[in-house]
């Protein structure tokens, strides 16, 4: 759809296929965004696997970049849902180091931010949210329900708060999934479009004086792109532990 | 704000055209797309967390207690060493404070020691010396008694002298023995 010479936004979230594959009728094609998924768990796997290796006590770099993110991810999880939380580390871990690698490697001009593509945070929100109820249900039961139904609310309004409780829940997955897309796509939206805004600029004789102000306004998105990107991984993350305590401790 | 009018302004212009034409629209709707994606997805993520659980997270865990215990049982070793060297520290002043104490009595002794020494040496020389005034007076008295008797002898010559001289004829010695003796009772 768009026209040859002209810069078009949306062609960095094209899925490209490298290798086709056909799987059972359906098409496993490993493409871009399958090699940026797995460029993105062998950076986290070098990291955390040969980072550690070396299992000293005074670490070295890498080391101390895998103990930190280790710590980083325990110290949120365990600061929302307690010491109990860390049997769903491992999961909040690798969640948190995905998606915080895939943001990071988007920012690399030319890759693919496989974060951008609904499919992929939906999956992420709705593995988040069985996570929670198969929790939640194996932990606690049908107490587990008590979520839905709040304590010390007039009986006449149950149903309306019982209502909303579940409404409520159920928007938790639509919008975990929401924001993370949303600002992946539209940051790196913003951001080519005032990229073009230069070359566009720069191209057109003496209005060419200007391409220096959306240069500058593409340098300052960068950064923020860059903040966002973590920010943006680190309120999934939250927002699972938040969910995760919830299944901990049903009661209100 | 911005940012959602620019991702709305970009989904209501996309979703006509994928609405349109299924290949070629709006990627991240294109659905022909999704269950590659979900594949791939579910392969990374299910090996990523495998990684993790199974070997990264146990091992930085382990590295970290480790660590954390490496510094406790260091710290404690410190904290039981300077216990240790404190009671040294105050054991050896002790012995100080006593060989001090030893010391001084030790010096006090000896002065009184050579104090009574030195006492019983004077009183030792003061008796020799009293001995020796007492010998000495008793040969003075002695010399003294010896001139004296002498003296009779030189005054009996001298009579006997003085009258052979005068009288021409020595006296007997009885006569002026008993001359001397009136003279002298006189």
């Amino acid at each position: 759809m768009a026209q040859p010479g002209t810069i078009d936004p949306i062609h960095q979230f094209e899925i490209q296929k490298l290798v086709p594959i056909n799987l059972f009728g359906f098409d496993m094609s490993f493409t871009n965004s399958a090699l940026w998924m797995v460029i993105a768990v062998s950076v986290t796997t070098f990291v955390m696997v040969y980072g550690s290796a070396s299992r000293s006590i005074v670490p070295g770099r890498l080391q101390s970049l895998a103990e930190m993110a280790y710590e980083f991810v325990a110290n949120t999880l365990t600061g929302v849902t307690g010491r109990e939380g860390m049997k769903f580390f491992p999961f909040v871990f690798s969640l948190f180091m995905f998606v915080f690698a895939a943001n990071m490697l988007g920012m690399i001009p030319g890759s693919f931010t496989t974060t951008s593509h609904i499919i992929v945070t939906a999956a992420f929100a709705m593995l988040v949210i069985t996570v929670v109820l198969v929790a939640g249900i194996v932990g606690h039961g049908s107490h587990f329900f008590g979520l839905f139904v709040p304590s010390g609310v007039p009986g006449w309004l149950l149903p309306f708060m019982v209502l909303i409780e579940v409404v409520s829940f159920v928007s938790r997955p639509i919008s975990l999934s929401l924001r993370l897309f949303g600002n992946m796509l539209a940051g790196h939206i913003a951001l080519k479009v005032f990229g073009a805004f230069v070359a566009a600029l720069l191209g057109a004789g003496a209005a060419g004086i200007l391409a220096p102000l959306p240069l500058l306004l593409a340098v300052a998105l960068t950064a923020l792109e860059f903040l966002v990107a973590f920010l943006q991984a680190y309120v999934f993350t939250i927002l699972t532990c938040v969910y995760l305590n919830d299944a901990l401790h049903p009661g209100h | 704000m911005r940012r959602f009018l620019a991702s709305a302004l970009v989904l209501s212009s996309a979703l006509p055209a994928f609405a349109a034409e299924s290949k070629g629209g709006f990627p991240p709707f294109n659905a022909t797309t999704f269950a590659g994606q979900l594949f791939w997805l579910a392969l990374t993520f299910g090996t990523l967390y495998l990684l993790m659980s199974r070997v990264a997270l146990p091992r930085v865990g382990a590295i970290l207690s480790e660590r954390e215990a490496t510094i406790e049982s260091s710290l404690a070793q410190a904290s039981k060493a300077q216990a240790a060297a404190e009671a040294e520290a105050q054991g050896l002043e002790q012995a100080l404070a006593k060989a001090k104490a030893n010391a001084q009595a030790i010096a006090q002794e000896a002065r009184t020691k050579s104090a009574r020494e030195i006492d019983a040496k004077r009183s030792a020389v003061e008796k020799d010396l009293a001995a020796k005034m007492v010998a000495a007076e008793a040969s003075i008295n002695e010399t003294k008694a010896k001139a004296m008797a002498n003296v009779e002898d030189i005054a009996k010559d001298a009579v006997s002298a003085i009258v052979e001289q005068l009288a021409g004829k020595a006296p007997t010695a009885a006569a002026v023995t008993k001359a001397i003796n009136a003279a002298r009772g006189e």
